[in-house]
């Protein structure tokens, strides 16, 4: 165990290199659809319960299913009216169970990234090859359903050990949303060295968290998305932002919730610089046009804290060092 | 350190779901519902009438509304009593006041301790639901099948000398179930149950002595489920009923097809004095709705879908 994640370094949100994204739009906004399966009778993992209930625990697993039975198409057709893509944050094993839902948000060209196989099964007890057998079998499901290549990763059930993201780095991943440090993409400290992003995810505007764990009422939630959005929008002309909406359809898509995040989008969407992007899309013009500029301003932050100037260049793509073996 | 080779194992991945209970299905996929009269809603009030023991057993686990402090939590026990000395007989008056029909799931002890009750039920019309025996007897997976037997034919019983009809539906205590219970249900002559909230309409449930209906009862625009554990405030959670009823309306149009409006209540919660205007004010709105909405009981949304005939 470390005390600290040694994942990122630290630098100030004042006085970065600043961000440029396309078209001159000041926030990347990105909608991250979780689509999720849950297992009504999942083994039990040492470390977490699947469920608060014993087995079955009906009203926890007919709640989460809602959402594929009921609320996916209607979270879809909200999005598709703002011309908005989602990255679907996949529990890779709905490829399977429920094809129709992937072959929906195919359709309308969102991009897939991977959650796991099941959001009940959790990364908590894996060895290192039993992760990297579980990760990489998730990024192959993507690829055979979908065709697409799988860029991003977050947790399933935000389940994670100190090697998740340098075994999905080493699976050919580009960005993780596990981080929550920061409103602009940073780059990522892998053990292999390679460049790797992370992406702004949102913990405080998830859905499931608005509703589940803060217990917000519907309409506050669409206030906190608008008010986000200006915060990060004003911000967002000297230097790009990232505005992250993840959603889940067993919350959002309920009758009493989805007209207050409709009216939510339809204010953000009324705003001509906003970039609407997916998640591969934001790490990929990051890495290409502003990740050296951000480890460049991280290592001189470094000198002058050290004052020592000598901070080896290393080989690596990253142009930053390797997180040393602990 | 590893975990066991079975934590990385799927038996249950497969095309549809990950047990027989029910076929896969997403409810815009099926043939549009059409509603008598054409109207775009149909409308489910059901009234929780529910005993919380004072000296509870707390096997499975306890539910929200149990006792939770050290014996005899008189001020948990009471407050919910208050629901059916006092609760009820405001949710009744708001709803005469508006004509709007309601179903009452009525817990068996209850139903014993209570007889007064019951008249005054009786009275006011409408279904009555089975709704287990007690919250604190539920139905659960350690729960053993003869005892379980046991339990649903007693929580009948004690309902069936005095309802008004024949007992069709049951919701479960804490919508909690046992591996077994939708067999169990079945096997008691229950047509269709509540508990299970993955849907917004009636559809069809399999058990080992033929099928069931699903008529999913909302959970989360509940009283309890809003003011009780998510601390809404009353005015907040009225709005959330009107919100999903427009909503509900304006998609029943938009997609031509029936929608329901599920609402499930429990006067220990809104029937408190500061609370039950709100319940007034969702009935003013819905009673405005009269023409769009179809008014009618829960096992007569059951038949009309016509999933188990």
């Amino acid at each position: 165990m470390r005390s600290d994640p040694q994942l990122y370094r630290y630098l100030p949100y004042r006085n970065r290199p600043q961000i440029r994204w396309p078209n001159g739009a000041r926030v990347a906004l990105w909608i991250a659809p979780n689509i999720e399966f849950y297992e009504l009778d999942a083994p039990p993992n040492p470390q977490r319960k699947a469920w608060p209930r014993p087995t079955p625990d009906v009203l926890g697993y007919a709640t989460r299913d809602y959402g594929n039975r009921v609320g996916q198409q209607r979270m879809m057709r909200v999005l598709d009216r703002y011309g908005l893509r989602g990255s679907v944050s996949l529990s890779t094993a709905m490829c399977i169970h429920h094809p129709e839902v992937i072959a929906m948000a195919a359709e309308r060209n969102w991009e897939f990234f991977s959650h796991g196989i099941y959001n009940t099964r959790y990364t908590y007890g894996m060895s290192e090859a039993q992760e990297r057998a579980m990760i990489e079998e998730s990024m192959a499901l993507i690829r055979e359903h979908t065709g697409q290549r799988c860029d991003g990763y977050l947790a399933p059930a935000l389940s994670h050990s100190d090697l998740t993201i340098d075994l999905f780095a080493e699976a050919g991943g580009r960005y993780t949303c596990d981080l929550f440090h920061d409103d602009q993409p940073t780059p990522v400290i892998t053990r292999s060295g390679q460049r790797f992003v992370s992406v702004p995810y949102s913990l405080e505007l998830n859905d499931t968290i608005v509703y589940v764990v803060n217990k917000i009422e519907p309409r506050r939630y669409g206030q906190m998305i608008r008010d986000a959005f200006d915060r990060l929008y004003a911000e967002g002309e000297h230097s790009g932002t990232v505005m992250c909406v993840p959603l889940h359809a067993y919350q959002v898509s309920h009758p009493h919730r989805l007209r207050a995040f409709e009216e939510a989008i339809d204010y953000i969407c009324g705003f001509d610089h906003v970039w609407k992007a997916t998640g591969r899309e934001i790490a990929g013009y990051f890495e290409q046009h502003h990740y050296d500029d951000f480890v460049r301003a991280q290592n001189a932050l470094d000198e002058t804290v050290d004052g020592s100037g000598s901070r080896q260049e290393n080989g690596s793509a990253s142009g930053q060092q390797p997180r040393a073996s602990a | 350190m590893s975990i066991d080779a079975s934590y990385l194992q799927y038996p249950r991945r497969r095309h549809g779901m990950d047990h027989d209970r029910y076929a896969w299905s997403m409810l815009e996929q099926r043939p549009p519902l059409r509603w008598p009269d054409g109207r775009p809603l149909a409308l489910w009030i059901n009234i929780s009438l529910e005993h919380f023991p004072l000296n509870p057993r707390g096997e499975g686990f306890k539910p929200h509304g149990a006792m939770t402090m050290p014996y005899p939590d008189l001020r948990h026990y009471t407050l919910r009593d208050y629901g059916n000395r006092v609760g009820i007989y405001r949710v009744l008056d708001a709803l005469a006041a508006h004509s709007l029909p309601a179903s009452f799931a009525i817990n068996g002890e209850l139903a014993t301790r209570y007889p007064a009750l019951l008249r005054e039920l009786q009275q006011a019309g409408g279904e009555w639901l089975g709704h287990g025996w007690n919250m604190d007897q539920l139905h659960h997976g350690g729960l053993d099948a003869e005892r379980e037997t046991t339990l649903i034919a007693e929580s009948l019983a004690a309902l069936r000398a005095a309802a008004p009809a024949p007992i069709r539906g049951w919701l479960s205590p804490a919508r909690s179930q046992s591996a077994l219970t939708p067999d169990l249900l079945r096997e008691a002559g229950i047509d269709w149950c509540a508990d299970w909230v993955n849907d917004e309409l009636p559809y069809r449930f399999a058990t080992r002595s033929g099928p069931l209906a699903a008529l999913p009862l909302s959970l989360e625009l509940e009283d309890r489920f809003c003011i009780g554990e998510n601390l809404h405030a009353e005015s907040q959670w009225a709005d959330q009923l009107i919100d999903a009823c427009e909503f509900l309306l304006g998609e029943a149009q938009t997609l031509g097809s029936g929608r329901l409006l599920a609402i499930n209540l429990h006067p220990w919660v809104i029937g408190q004095p500061h609370r039950i205007a709100q319940l007034e004010r969702v009935f003013e709105h819905l009673a405005a709705h009269g023409d769009a909405l179809w008014q009618t009981t829960p096992s007569a949304i059951v038949d009309h879908c016509g999933v188990i005939s």
